[in-house]
């Protein structure tokens, strides 16, 4: 009996043990978040939180219910142009925009949910990208979005009509602080009751079925919770750069933030950040260098590398590593 | 507690800034180099016509100026915008806030331009527009920190819209890119067709990147029109044309007008699949004595001949670097006036100038591409037919939206 119960605390001891390290790894990243806008530029930090959010959203779906989606960029331009129309158009605060941005991809994500679900596989993603082909096309066309020049101009206005966001540092903390609250809302999903029956349903889904559970209320419910975080990522990177565009609703943002979370790591909380972070740096840094042209090429091969040798993604890797060697 | 930290955070950080701004001078030069921000598509689909060679005629004009001004050494940056104006919007503002640039120069996709414009807008920093077409730019997208230099729209459906109608070109039949670029340009050219007496008897849309042109060239040739009329731009128009080729329309007796046709875009047709087209143009190396001088020493640069963007570029930076010389200042709206109040007399433009909406009114040019037989090199590509008078050529104030407009 003795030693079962040495066992258990044992057990209970290296949980806390890993608990704890994981808090101060999280404090230790907030404090960096926190002083990164006085050594690096805040904007560009901006690009990368919403992007990371974007990855977040998409590796929610990816990591945890095994969907591939090839859709995502449609909640992220809905986002986008939702937030940017109203604040153009109405005298809002930003953060009702940002709202009733995330509420219209939330609903829209709903709708493709609700359609794409019942497949698997290849044509769960094929049916995702026709979808969000439908929405590119449908903004080229609409007035409100100014077509292929965008929507230019938004107001960034005062947050709760307080705080003036055009100081870039008030912007980056706000956008820090959506941030947290996107993350935190997938860390809780992800490790709740529903998050395990995700995983249970990625790895086997007859078998998810056979134990009871409805798993297409599961997917779709993930569907739209993946939907609305990304689009709230859109709706920020609408008030941060002060224009909408319909590079976020090409396919090629959708390709971008697949490649964002396989580079960081499929599966794991921090890779997509890690991911956005990574890819968005290596653009911004080679097309200001004499590699300019030669940015999608590099951005091809990293990506053919990371799909040949390192599956699991930077933080996949470095996980594995740990647990080889230290554990 | 962490919300109050933030805020103090906040205060802290932006006296700081409002100290650093308060501390550049009114006049004068703001530190003690010229710095010039090269943004343009680099690796994407408007590469040839702007691109890295853009980059090199803007360095020539530096090198001809001397490399610097009123004793300051001019630097470069430039980066890829891959035509994405979130990308423009960020680099410009960091190449602003961080390394204090005084004027991008480049920006091509209207979208680049208009998000670097609104950027730039409320700074000292100038924008010198150059590859877009967009004539919205300077209507109700003008700033007073901007100039767009080369060519928009306006001209381009005017001078060959009304070109073609003249040499009795009268029936049209519209090849439209679906979405507002080419709506705006459609409408442009029915306006003036119709106003010259012509018609359009009837038209397609086409969506975006289309690779297959042939039922909508079958409609063309089946309409029976004079003339096709193909509203669109990159490698639709190419696209379009080599189509247009395939079926035979010249030689069923029909002209085809392309309405955003570039002299790379020309080359890479040949002039086999291009010649008889018509197309408006703000420069041609072959024009005159002095162009052609310039494109010589562009040749020797870049393998290439030079396209109207990368004139463009040439002439904007160098009339820019002397109204920096002339005034002793490299803030924008002393920059800006004086670019104004002086003629361009070089070898892009004659007695041009630049209006208060930011447009840069210069002479047009009708072109027709040569024939096989009349082409003697392959860079021998038009045929100059018509000079549309700069005043002729752009939208007049009158109809203008622009709120510098009064």
């Amino acid at each position: 009996m003795a030693t079962t119960d040495t066992k258990i605390s044992a057990a209970q001891l290296a949980k806390q043990a890993e608990n704890r390290r994981r808090n101060i790894f999280y404090l230790v990243l907030l404090a960096l978040a926190l002083v990164a806008p006085f050594v690096a530029y805040p904007v560009f930090l901006m690009k990368i939180l919403c992007f990371a959010l974007f990855a977040c959203a998409f590796n929610l779906l990816l990591g945890y219910a095994g969907l591939l989606s090839f859709g995502h960029a449609a909640f992220l331009a809905t986002g986008g142009y939702m937030t940017g129309f109203l604040l153009s158009t109405y005298s809002i605060t930003p953060e009702i925009g940002i709202i009733t941005g995330t509420l219209a991809s939330t609903v829209l994500g709903t709708f493709f949910g609700i359609l794409s679900i019942r497949r698997q596989g290849i044509y769960f993603a094929m049916i995702t990208l026709a979808l969000a082909q439908m929405v590119f096309f449908m903004y080229l066309q609409a007035d409100f979005t100014g077509g292929e020049d965008g929507l230019q101009g938004v107001p960034r206005g005062n947050l709760f009509g307080i705080f003036d966001l055009s100081n870039n540092l008030t912007m980056y903390y706000f956008v820090l602080a959506v941030f947290i609250f996107g993350f935190l809302l997938i860390q809780r999903t992800v490790h709740s009751p529903f998050g395990q029956v995700l995983k249970a349903i990625r790895e086997n889904e007859p078998r998810a079925i056979s134990l009871g559970y409805n798993t297409d209320v599961y997917k779709l419910v993930a569907f739209v919770i993946s939907a609305a975080i990304a689009g709230l990522a859109g709706s920020t990177k609408t008030v941060v750069f002060q224009l909408a565009s319909l590079g976020d609703a090409h396919w090629h943002m959708s390709g971008e933030v697949i490649l964002m979370t396989l580079v960081g790591g499929v599966g794991t909380l921090f890779g997509p950040v890690l991911g956005a972070g990574f890819v968005l740096t290596l653009e911004h840094q080679l097309s200001q260098s004499f590699l300019g042209d030669w940015v999608d090429v590099i951005l091809g091969v990293i990506f053919v590398v990371c799909v040949l040798t390192f599956r699991a993604g930077i933080v996949g890797e470095v996980q594995k590593f740990m647990k080889k060697n230290f554990n | 507690m962490k919300m109050m930290k933030t805020v103090l955070a906040t205060a802290i950080a932006s006296s700081f800034v409002m100290g650093a701004t308060a501390q550049a001078d009114d006049h004068g030069m703001s530190d003690n180099e010229l710095r010039i921000g090269y943004l343009a598509d680099m690796s994407g689909t408007y590469r040839d016509l702007a691109g890295p060679n853009g980059e090199t005629a803007m360095r020539m004009a530096i090198e001809d100026f001397g490399g610097s001004v009123n004793g300051r050494e001019i630097t470069v940056l430039s980066a890829d915008d891959r035509n994405s104006p979130d990308v423009a919007s960020s680099t410009v503002r960091e190449w602003i806030e961080s390394d204090k640039v005084d004027m991008v120069q480049g920006l091509v996709a209207s979208s680049v331009s208009i998000a670097t414009t609104k950027v730039t807008n409320g700074t000292d920093t100038l924008a010198l527009v150059n590859g877009s077409a967009a004539s919205s730019i300077t209507n109700e997208h003008c700033t007073p920190n901007h100039i767009h230099w080369t060519y928009d729209t306006y001209p381009l459906a005017n001078g060959t819209a009304q070109a073609v109608v003249a040499e009795g070109g009268d029936s049209w039949f519209m090849v439209t890119a679906d979405y507002a670029f080419g709506h705006a340009l459609e409408a442009d050219v029915t306006k003036v067709v119709e106003s010259n007496g012509g018609e359009i008897v009837g038209g397609v849309r086409h969506p975006l990147s289309t690779d297959d042109f042939s039922s909508y060239m079958l409609q063309a040739q089946a309409s029976g029109a004079d003339v096709v009329g193909l509203a669109n731009a990159g490698g639709d128009t190419v696209n379009s044309i080599i189509t247009a080729g395939e079926f035979g329309l010249a030689q069923s007796g029909q002209t085809v007008a392309a309405l955003l046709l570039f002299l790379t875009d020309v080359h890479a047709l040949g002039v086999e699949t291009a010649q008889g087209i018509q197309l408006t143009t703000g420069w041609y190396w072959d024009k005159d004595e002095e162009a052609r001088a310039w494109a010589d020493r562009f040749y020797e640069e870049t393998g290439a001949r030079p396209s109207m963007v990368h004139a463009g570029i040439y002439s904007s930076t160098m009339h820019y670097l002397k109204g920096v010389e002339a005034t002793g200042s490299d803030k924008a709206a002393d920059v800006r006036a004086w670019m104004a109040d002086n003629e361009i007399n070089d070898m892009f433009a004659q007695g041009g100038y630049v209006r208060e909406d930011g447009r840069m009114v210069h002479d047009m040019y009708l072109a027709e591409v040569k024939t096989p037989a009349e082409s003697e090199n392959e860079w021998d590509l038009y045929e100059i037919v018509r000079t549309i008078p700069g005043d002729q050529a752009f939208r007049p104030l009158s109809e203008s939206k622009c709120p510098l407009v009064r």
